[in-house]
This record gives structure tokens, sequence and C-alpha cells, in this order.
């Protein structure tokens, strides 16, 4: 240690004000701790945004906000919390989705696109198959084609990198905007006149069933089944193990023999298929209808989501159910006030920085430089 | 007969928006930052250069001061998209984060605070206009040479544009004689190349790698300027700046990460946005026409990575974070 340094030399090995030392093990505690305290402190940001935007008091604003994510008394159906829980399925799904990919180490950026191709394919079964076979075996031809469209999405950029390494992240962003004007071309096609959504109107058959008199509900269920599968599938089966020893390093893989190339497709393949799966939840079992705008970004906050919550399934819900509440309710809070929508997306984003951060403090501890005794006792 | 002048010219300035922000892009790549908040950057560039033309307009009054109505805006341009990529760079270089992750917060953000302005900057600051439309800064941001006009083709083709048509080739012959011909370039794609060697070569890892994202950040945000001050005459609509950001990106890879290329790549994907209107096709098959950029995109990056040639790959550590303590 440089103890006895005059000022002068001193200040020309001047140390940084702080030094970073990596944590060992971080206790289950610590690491949801400072999670919490980010999630914490971006709310509290964005509180005061919000409140310096609108001129309300932060109780009402926070009342707004849960109104909009949960419904008022007047809203005794429940309405707005089943359309929240329909959002949460969705996202949730999608999450889903892209995890096993990212495990891998895999950068699918294209969930957006794979959805999309999954909306297609089903609104195309929709459109030319609708009364001409029974509901429930359109409903089953719908699910292979997009579950098949799905897969295709996502093996094709798989293929290329497990042969040849063709950056992934690149290839799958572009095969959102291919997905996106196929569905455009199939607008033009399929309603002349030349709209942007395909609406109810013409895709009439094929709607999902309403469970108890609940029209979500069906999708809600089979959300939840699908996240229990993928939490069985990355933690308690061969294929989960050989996802996270690929991730970590592709030479131990090679090592110990697993087919790194094979696993890459087959991971894809299953990212692909359940991102098809959101696709026909969407325009099978929401919204009966289609325009290229329908996955309204979701591919992309799914990324966000899984990475948020390290790929663990459980931890998705809630981290889907944070970003969801949040954005339903700042659509509401922007819509009282006049405002524009894209409210929400400024308060998500504000948020997602806030963990993105966070993330490096639980891996780092930040250390302030402790002054030297005995020059401060030199300089006294 | 086709009225090839009018094509490549609405080509170059459907194009010159792609070109900011692919020559940005590179220069960000280059250090082995993959920003994928360049479209909300992009947007934040535009919303910018809005907010502050909208404030000069409104207390400047009837009579606009030229050299203020550019400075002003492009300055507010400047600052806000060097405050996102600074973000950017904050998070991924010194707190370490996730490129991917963070780059589409960003963009999230930046896409959502260009729209929420855009839409809400009216009602926050009470003013009694009915929509924002700058088209007297707009005016001065297309103001050509005077002889444009009387020199036929020539000037069409030429000279009939605003100062940032210009200006976007101009950054990207500069970026691209900066990384091939000086000392900083070599630095620069070194750092891209592999972080470790530069670091033990004595070059600051981070300082470059900061100094190159907010340069590319900015440099793409002009991008946003551009298309609001320029292309679309000052009116400022909803999404309407689009996935350009995303073609951007995509340019990049058809580029090769070589901004010359850049130029010319730009405005052929300039040209097939618009293409569309020139060829008796149906209004069908527009949107299969609109998605060959796309796939002209995917086949490069395809055949760059089989052929494995070495000049024209990515950069080796693009997108992975540096931890000069991992190695």
């Amino acid at each position: 240690m440089q103890n006895n340094h005059t000022p002068k030399t001193q200040k020309r090995t001047r140390e940084p004000l702080l030094h970073i030392t990596k944590r060992g093990a971080v206790s289950m505690k610590t690491a949801v701790l400072i999670r919490v305290a980010a999630i914490l402190l971006s709310l509290i940001f964005c509180g005061i945004i919000t409140i310096l935007l609108t001129g309300d008091n932060p109780i009402s604003i926070y009342i707004t906000i849960f109104e909009g994510a949960f419904g008022n008394a007047h809203d005794t159906q429940f309405l707005r919390l089943w359309a929240t829980l329909q959002d949460i399925a969705i996202l949730l799904c999608i999450s889903l989705a892209v995890t096993p990919a990212f495990k891998m180490r895999f950068w699918n950026t294209g969930a957006e696109g794979q959805v999309l191709i999954g909306c297609l394919a089903t609104a195309i079964c929709m459109f030319t198959l609708g009364g001409i076979v029974p509901d429930p075996l359109l409903i089953l031809i719908m699910l292979v084609a997009s579950v098949l469209a799905g897969v295709l999405w996502g093996v094709l950029p798989a293929f290329f990198k497990a042969f040849w390494g063709t950056n992934e992240t690149l290839f799958t962003l572009m095969m959102n905007y291919v997905a996106i004007q196929l569905i455009e071309f199939f607008l033009k096609v399929a309603d002349k006149s030349g709209s942007n959504t395909v609406g109810p109107n013409i895709l009439k058959h094929g709607w999902f069933p309403a469970l108890f008199g609940q029209k979500y509900l069906l999708n809600i269920l089979i959300v939840a089944v699908i996240t229990a599968l993928v939490y069985i599938y990355l933690k308690h089966t061969k294929h989960g193990y050989e996802i996270s020893v690929v991730g970590e390093s592709e030479n131990t893989a090679r090592y110990i023999g697993i087919n790194v190339k094979k696993v890459i497709i087959r991971t894809m393949a299953i990212s692909g298929g359940l991102c098809g799966i959101a696709g026909l939840l969407l325009v099978g079992g929401t919204s009966h209808s289609i325009a290229s705008n329908l996955a309204d970004g979701r591919g992309f906050t799914a990324i966000m989501v899984s990475w948020l919550a390290k790929f663990n399934p459980l931890m998705m819900i809630l981290t889907t159910c944070l970003l969801v509440v949040l954005d339903r309710g700042s659509t509401e809070v922007s819509s009282k006030f006049g405002l524009n929508s894209s409210f929400s997306d400024i308060l998500t984003g504000i948020i997602l920085f806030f963990i993105i951060g966070c993330e490096f403090f639980i891996q780092y501890r930040v250390q302030f430089n402790k002054k030297n005794h005995a020059e401060k006792e030199v300089a006294a | 007969m086709f009225p090839i002048v009018q094509f490549i010219q609405r080509a170059i300035l459907q194009g010159t928006p792609l070109l900011f922000g692919s020559t940005g892009e590179i220069l960000t790549e280059k250090s082995g930052n993959l920003n994928l908040g360049i479209p909300g950057i992009m947007y934040i560039g535009g919303i910018c250069g809005v907010i502050g033309g909208f404030f000069y307009q409104s207390t400047a009054g009837i009579k606009l001061n030229p050299f203020l109505a550019i400075f002003i805006p492009l300055l507010c341009s400047l600052l806000g998209s060097f405050l996102a990529s600074l973000l950017y760079c904050f998070l991924t270089v010194t707190l370490r984060a996730n490129q991917n992750v963070t780059g589409l917060a960003l963009t999230t953000f930046g896409v959502g605070f260009g729209n929420f302005f855009g839409g809400s900057l009216i009602k926050l600051v009470d003013s009694e206009v009915p929509s924002i439309a700058l088209t007297k800064i707009a005016k001065i941001y297309k103001t050509t040479l005077p002889f444009a006009d009387s020199l036929g083709w020539f000037g069409d083709l030429f000279l009939s544009y605003g100062f940032m048509v210009y200006l976007a080739v101009v950054l990207a012959i500069i970026v691209a004689l900066v990384l091939k011909k000086t000392r900083i370039g070599l630095h620069l794609r070194a750092v891209g190349e592999n972080p470790a060697t530069a670091d033990a070569a004595g070059i600051n890892v981070t300082r470059y790698k900061y100094a190159s994202t907010c340069l590319g950040g900015m440099i793409a945000g002009l991008g946003g300027l551009y298309y609001v001050m320029d292309y679309t005459n000052g009116v400022w609509s909803n999404n309407g700046f689009g996935d350009r950001g995303w073609l951007a990106i995509a340019l990049v890879i058809f580029a090769t990460w070589k901004p010359m290329i850049g130029i010319l790549g730009s405005y052929l994907f300039g040209g097939l946005y618009i293409l569309f209107n020139y060829i008796p096709v149906s209004m069908q098959t527009m949107p299969l026409i609109q998605m060959l950029p796309y796939v002209v995109t995917i086949l490069v990056l395809v055949l760059v990575s089989i052929r494995k040639s070495r000049e024209s790959q990515p950069p080796a550590a693009l997108g992975l974070n540096y931890y000069r303590e991992d190695r």
C-alpha cells in the first residue's frame, strides 16, 4: 500500500473514488432485497414524473392506476380484471416461449415475428376453412398450423446459427418484419376495402369457447399449463440440462457429448412453437381479428420479462404482472388526463432501466475507498 | 416513361434517415456495442428537435432567424440522443448490463417518449395551436441552393435537397475515413474485435465504447430530426417514423459494417420503400415489395456467414460486454 505519499505524488497516482469487487455467492435474500428496492425506487421515480406531468396528487394517481388494472366499483362484471389477466397470460406465454432459447444464450429477438406468424397461420385457417369444417376440428387445425408456422420462423435462424454461426440476434430481428409484411399482404387479400385490420366480421369461425361464461378463461388455463410444463422441462428433464450446459459453455457441451447443433435447433423449434401458440391465443382466443400490430411489441417486452426473471418461469409470473398492471394502469392515467397513451411505454422503460441497472449491484459490491488516516492528520 | 430522375430523388429523400441511422449504428457496433436502442434514439432525436423548434417558433413569433431556426432544433436533437446513448452506455459499459435487453428497453422508452410528447406537447404547454406544425422551420431546413432549379435534371438529382441530406453523406464518409485511415479508428476496431487485447495494448476500452456509442447515437438521432424537419415538412405524427430504425439496423448488416456501402444501400432501401408507387403492381402485392429489404438483408447475413470472408464479418465482440476481471 502507498501509505506515505506526500500530497503531490498522491495527485499523480490518484486512486479512484470507489472500487468494485465481485460478490461471491449472493444469498437469495440479498438478491431479492436489491430487486425489490430497485422496483420501489423506479415506482417512486415514475410517480414523481406522473405528478409533474399531470399535476394530480400521488394518491389519486395510484388509485387511478389500480382502477385501470383491476376495475372500479362500477365494473361489477370484473371486465377490467379479466382483461388484465388475459394480457398477463399472453405476455407470460411469450416470455415462457423465449426462455429456453435464452437459457441457451441464443438471442432470439424474433419472438414478435414468431407470434405474428402464428397469428397469421391461425387467421388464414379461420379465413379459408371457417364454416367449411366444424369448429372443434377447425380449432385443432389452427393449433397445428400456428405451431408449425412458429416453428418454421424459429428454426430457420437456428439452422443457420447451428451450421454457419450466422448472427441470430440480427437474423431473428429481420424475420419480424418479414412476418409483419406477410400479414399486411394477407390483410389486403382478405379485406378488399384496404383497412388495416381484418376483424371478427370476416373471421367468424374457430373462436375459442367461453368457459363458465368467461371468454378469456380458456386462454388463462392454457398458459397456466404451459408455465408448469416449461418449468418442468427446464428444471427436471435431460433436454433442460442440455440447454443449460450449451448456454454456459458450448465447448463443455461438446466435450461431454452433447450434440450442440441438435440442441440449438430443437430448442428454437420449441421457442418458436410456443410463440405460435401465443399467436393462436391472440387471434383465436382474444381478438378474433388480425392486424400487423396485434403483438404490440410484446415479443420484445417478453425478452425483458424473461431476462429479468433470470429465466425462472415462476418469477416470470411476478414480472409479467408488474409490467402489465403498470401498463394498463398508466394507460388509464393518460386517458384520464387527456395525454397520449404512450405514457405507459415511458413508465415501462423507466422501470426496466432501474431493474436492468440493479443487476449490477447484485453481482458486484461498490465500496468507497477509505481515505488514509495518516494523510488526514498531516493535512490537519 | 419511367420517371427515373424523380424516382432517384425520392429514393434519396427516403433513404437519408436510414443513412443517418446506419452510420451511427456502424460507429457504435465497431466498438462492440450492439445498440438495439437505435430506433428509440431516432424517435428521441426527432421529438427533441420538435420540442426545441416548437418553443423557438412560439417565442420568436412571425419572423424567424434562419440560423437559430436550424441551430436550436439541431442542438436539442443532439442533446436528446446524446443523453439516451449515455444512458445505454452507463447501463451496458459501467453497470455491465445485457446489451440486448438494455437496447430493447431503450427502444420501448424512446418510441414511447416520442409518441407521448408528440401527442401531448400541445396539451402540456396549454398552447392554442391545433397541432404541432413547424412548417416555417421546415422550410428553412429545406432551403436548397438558389440555382438548383435552373440546372434541369442535374439540379434535380444532385442539388435539390435540404442540407441534412448532404450532411448524412458527409458524416458517412467521415466515419468511413476515421475507421479506416486513422489511429483512433484502428483503436476503435480493436476494441470491437477483441477488447482484452486492446486493453492490454493500453487502449482505454471504456472511453472508446462511451465515445463511439454516444457519437453514433447522436448521428442516428439526426435521422429522426431529418425525418420530421425535412421529410414530413415539420409535421410530427405518432409512429410516423415507423420501422425505419430497424431498417437502419438491417442496413448495417447489408453494408457489412462499411459506411460507404451504407450510402448506396440506404438509397437502395429507400428506393425499395417507394418502388410500389412507380411500377404497375396492384395494391395487394405492395407489402411483398416492402418486405424485400428485410429478405435481402437476411440473405446478405447468411451469405456472409457461410462465405466466412474475413472482410465482411461483424465485429468479433459484438454484443458482448467486456469485463476486465473475467479474463
